[in-house]
């Protein structure tokens, strides 16, 4: 055990491993606040939606020949976030039905035109990349962790400024416009933020990592608390302490990082779930 | 000049007019019952008075008390997701959300306050419990406490005794009418008229031949010579 603390320790006097760590929890905390609002709102997969978005959005960009694709791929994941979220619970179509049209439809928008106008881009690894982040965690640079560094303390202190009214909000939307809360403003809020955020969390560290940071620790927490607030908290405990350790193990056995900090959030739902049962 | 003040309105929604030329005035403390068969377009009036949809015609206005921020509302169902995690007295002490104004904190007399509305309910014990375990009863009264913490001039009250045993509906009509005594302007959508013709003072009658409003004293009379 203390060969394994000694041994973490010599990594952490590497800066590309301190970026890891400092990236990856500060990530995992935003998604998983935002996490417990998309659970609830039926978009527990909007991290994959919009990395089907991001590729229709790349298809444009390669066809337009644009050189830098992410001044359009950003825009449009962003904007195409913000309508699918900004649409409040009395909306039509439901939210996981919205998010499946909009996902599908930028697929085949995508394919059709790379079919139709074929300019030999590399687009397979750019997919790739859309799914698995288009930087490894581990080759993450210090603008990079600035850039986490500000997107959290904005979540922060959104959550904690706005936390009575995003809860209202999100619990029953009817009542909180008829006692004269401005319910279009907070729902465009939120959506705002979420779409940046989960955007730039794709970018990071891949759809994939990003999803399974919104729906594990939102989910583990809903097992075992019955109030919003302790629901909250407990889905940002359990979000830092995955990502430590997932970071860490990933780093001490050598396996990928993404990977790992899922597994180790699957493994505490697991004992989530279990304890619940007993007790 | 009147608390609220309803001046030919006519409500419903894209689709169409659901009731036509609804006209009445209350002043403060007035106690209102509307009554009507069901599809008549009683919860579309009230939708309408609490802003969340829009008039198709005519005007409703009220005075300074009456302005957003007043009103106490309880649906006549909230449909809430099977698993939302919420205590009931998260969900009461929401009520007061528009009285923090800009402030998005709850101060300490609101939590007090919160749990006085919850005792007077008689559910100051579930306070802690989750929303989604409670029983259809014990649900609506707590958002009743909910709507109890937004009132300050004027409750909105969509059919409050739907689904509460008879116990707990005289404690709820006695309740509300110690709240009308001091002073809240109530309207509540009933199908119970004997408490309508207990404790209103107006009656809003959706009828077959049109929408007319009087004073209790007024329609008894009316249903007397019938
Ligand atoms: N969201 C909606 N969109 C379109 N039409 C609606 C909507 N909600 C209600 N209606 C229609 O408006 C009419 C009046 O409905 P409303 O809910 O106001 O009736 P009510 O008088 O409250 O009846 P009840 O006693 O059953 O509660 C009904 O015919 C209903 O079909
Ligand atoms: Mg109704």
């Amino acid at each position: 055990m203390n060969n394994l603390l000694i041994q973490l320790s010599e990594y952490l006097s590497y800066p590309f491993v301190r970026y890891a760590f400092a990236a990856g929890i500060l990530v995992s905390l935003c998604s998983s606040l935002l996490g417990v609002i998309l659970v609830l709102k039926r978009y527990s997969f909007i991290g994959d939606g919009l990395s089907h978005v991001a590729f229709g959005a790349m298809a444009v960009a390669a066809v337009l020949s644009v050189t830098d694709e992410m001044l359009v791929v950003m825009p449009v994941t962003v904007i195409c976030a913000v309508f699918l979220l900004k649409r409040g619970q009395n909306a039509g179509v439901k939210g996981d039905a919205a998010l499946a049209m909009i996902s599908v439809g930028a697929m085949a928008i995508g394919y059709l035109l790379l079919n139709m106008f074929s300019s030999s881009a590399n687009i397979s690894g750019d997919v790739c990349s859309t799914l698995f982040g288009s930087t490894s965690i581990l080759t993450l640079k210090s603008s990079d962790v600035a850039v986490c560094a500000v997107m959290s303390a904005v979540v922060i202190a959104v959550f904690v400024f706005l936390y009575n009214k995003i809860f209202a909000v999100t619990f029953d939307e009817t009542f909180a416009k008829a006692i004269g809360v401005n319910t279009e403003f907070y729902n465009l809020l939120i959506a705002l933020i979420t779409a940046v955020i989960i955007v730039l969390a794709m970018n990071l560290v891949g759809a994939l990592l990003t999803s399974a940071l919104i729906v594990f620790p939102a989910l583990s927490s809903m097992r075992v608390f019955n109030s919003f607030k302790k629901v909250m908290i407990c889905s940002g405990v359990i979000s830092v302490i995955a990502a430590f350790a997932g970071i860490s193990l990933s780093i001490l056995i050598s396996a990928p990082v993404g990977a790992t900090v899922v597994v180790i959030n699957m493994v505490i739902f697991a004992g989530f779930s279990i304890f619940k049962r007993f007790a | 000049m009147a608390q609220i003040l309803c001046s030919n309105v006519t409500v419903g929604y894209e689709d169409g007019a659901v009731a036509k030329n609804i006209n009445f005035q209350l002043d403060a403390g007035d106690y209102l019952c509307i009554l009507g068969n069901n599809g008549s377009g009683k919860t579309t009036l009230m939708r309408t008075i609490l802003g969340l949809i829009k008039p198709l015609s005519g005007q409703i206005s009220f005075d300074t008390a009456g302005a957003a921020g007043q009103i106490g509302y309880l649906p006549q169902q909230t449909p809430v997701q099977k698993d939302f995690p919420a205590s009931a007295e998260e969900i009461v002490i929401s009520g007061f959300l528009s009285k923090c104004g800009k402030a998005s904190f709850y101060k300490r007399h609101h939590k007090e306050e919160a749990l006085d509305n919850m005792r007077r309910l008689g559910i100051e014990n579930l306070a802690h419990k989750s929303y989604k375990t409670l029983s259809g009863g014990q649900q609506q009264r707590v958002l009743l406490a909910r709507a109890l913490c937004a009132a300050k001039t004027m409750l909105l009250l969509d059919e409050p005794t739907a689904g509460l045993d008879s116990d707990s509906t005289a404690e709820m009509y006695n309740y509300i009418e110690t709240l009308n005594k001091e002073g809240m302007t109530i309207i509540m959508i009933s199908h119970d008229m004997d408490a309508a013709l207990k404790y209103a003072s107006h009656i809003l009658d959706f009828g077959r031949d049109g929408i007319s409003f009087m004073t209790k004293e007024e329609y008894m009379k009316g249903h007397r010579n019938e």
